[in-house]
């Protein structure tokens, strides 16, 4: 196997490694099953639930890309009103960031009571918790102009609308990118979080009902459904990244 | 074109440029009294220390800067916003990365009218021009590469044919062959005096490079660093067409050695004032 091969077999072989470490150490010191639960025991629960764990996640995942969706368009449309405008930025940003400090777990009992026990909430609290790295890369992309470039610009009569358009947009589309596969994991812990207090459905959900019955095995085979879809995910975005965005990667190693 | 009647075409009458309304008020301005008559198609270097008002002269002469006294005229009009018969490139080619070079080139014509109302429909023909300026320069087979796939002296050939595709009158240089190695440096030499030959535009060249000033130009300035003066100007009178060659006779090292004395008093100047 050369290095390359390594490298791209390595994340699955640390997991492999971490899955029989674990089953080790569960094995060789006989941990109960209720308190810390072996990979052998999650699988078996896994298998069980499937339909019932399928059925959560599905909710999960679609609560997650609609809160998601409306962090995209939100976090778009403020990055472009911050990062086209100085007078915004000054004005917006300092909001944002302390906006983006607030536990979004905290806003959860607030949109019980706006929206009741349901989907709202965990969309509107995955929207929250992922939209602010859209909405900053957005703006860094478009605030970042060469000072060169714009007098080359301006000087031909290109009004700011030009400018943003030709240049600051396709500019910051890598860090769009980027963001996306930074705001999507996020959503999901959004969603997860908001279930937890605030829905009968969905992996939160699961989580708080099979720990409650102390049904641990079934609980981490909530929390790595929510694993593997994050990732799922990131993946997506990042090769959607890569492929529409490739000038920006250029990396020495490509040539 | 040398007629007494013609107006200039690049006219600086006292002009003073301080950037903000509180540096005015103190006095102190970025460029001090600029006086300056250039022919039309007169190739002007200006030479000078970093941070001594070149780019600010350059501003002015584009229009993206207003003076705070004094008039400019180009082209027999007050300048009263950006210029658009002018096209700039500086030292960092600056061209876009998810472009290819010939849709790099053609990014003024988007802009600029009256391109941009057509473009849709010029767009062939526009594209053909872009080409025709790309093989000039010796770009010939990469115009579909990307800048990024260039070397530094082909991103800066490329980044010339955009201040040129939309043919100005005037074009701005403020160092573009600073970052090269000293052969490509007079490669580009040669292109852009060629390119000038060929379509008697106006040209400002800002440089470092006595020996390029000399080369390319027709009149060459100096510029003092704080205040920022025009403190000599010198015609280089030697016979055009100048080839290389030319930057190995005596009368070349002249002119380029005297105004290097030039500069190295106005650096003791200064010097003896701040000690």
């Amino acid at each position: 196997m050369n290095m390359k091969q390594v490298e791209r077999w390595s994340p699955w072989l640390l997991l492999v490694a971490v899955i029989a470490l674990w089953q080790i150490i569960c094995s060789a010191f006989n941990v109960s099953e209720f308190i810390f639960p072996s990979p052998v025991r999650i699988w078996d629960q896994f298998m069980e639930y499937r339909s019932l764990i399928a059925g959560h996640a599905w909710r999960t995942f679609w609560v997650t890309m609609v809160g998601f969706g409306i962090a995209i368009v939100v976090g778009v449309l403020l990055g472009f009103v911050i990062g086209s405008s100085r007078v915004a930025y000054a004005a917006i940003y300092p909001l944002m960031t302390a906006f983006n400090a607030l536990p979004k777990a905290a806003f959860v009992p607030i949109l019980v009571v706006w929206f009741g026990i349901g989907a709202g909430p965990a969309i509107l609290t995955a929207f929250l918790i992922s939209f602010f790295p859209i909405m900053v890369n957005i703006a860094t992309g478009l605030a970042t102009l060469e000072p060169e470039l714009e007098d080359v610009l301006r000087v031909l009569g290109a009004k700011r609308w030009d400018v943003l358009v030709k240049v600051g947009l396709p500019r910051s589309m890598p860090y769009f990118y980027g963001s996306l596969k930074v705001a999507i994991t996020l959503a999901f812990v959004g969603t997860t979080v908001s279930e937890m207090t605030a829905a009968n459905e969905g992996i939160g959900y699961l989580l708080i009902s099979a720990g409650s019955a102390m049904q641990m095995g079934l609980a981490f085979a909530g929390l790595l459904v929510v694993g593997a879809m994050a990732m799922a995910m990131y993946e997506l975005f990042s090769v959607i990244e890569n492929h529409t965005t490739a000038w920006a990667h250029r990396g020495s190693q490509n040539h | 074109m040398s007629d007494a009647a013609t107006p200039w075409f690049v006219d600086f009458s006292d002009v003073w440029l301080a950037y903000n309304e509180e540096l005015l008020q103190k006095n102190q301005f970025a460029v001090e009294a600029i006086d300056l008559k250039v022919r039309k198609g007169e190739f002007i270097a200006i030479v000078g220390p970093s941070g001594c008002g070149k780019s600010t002269f350059m501003k002015l002469a584009t229009g993206l800067k207003m003076p705070s006294m004094g008039k400019i005229h180009i082209d027999g009009k007050p300048v009263t916003g950006p210029l658009k018969i002018s096209g700039m490139a500086f030292q960092a080619s600056s061209l876009l990365p998810w472009r290819t070079t010939v849709d790099n080139v053609l990014l003024p014509l988007e802009i600029v009218e009256p391109y941009r109302s057509n473009f849709k429909q010029k767009r062939k023909e526009y594209e053909e021009r872009a080409r025709k300026l790309l093989q000039k320069v010796g770009l010939a087979g990469y115009e579909d590469k990307f800048p990024w796939q260039l070397s530094g002296g082909m991103q800066q050939r490329a980044s010339i044919c955009r201040a040129l595709i939309h043919e100005p009158k005037m074009l701005l240089l403020d160092e573009p062959f600073g970052a090269l190695d000293a052969f490509t440096r007079e490669e580009l030499w040669c292109i852009l005096r060629d390119l000038w030959t060929e379509q008697q535009f106006n040209v400002i060249l800002v440089t470092h490079d006595l020996r390029e000033s000399v080369f390319l130009a027709d009149t060459v300035y100096v510029m003092t660093k704080s205040p920022g003066r025009f403190e000599v100007r010198r015609e280089i009178d030697l016979p055009r067409p100048r080839d290389l060659e030319v930057t190995y006779t005596p009368e070349f090292t002249d002119i380029v050695h005297d105004l290097r004395g030039h500069i190295g008093a106005l650096r003791k100047a200064g010097a003896t004032i701040n000690q």
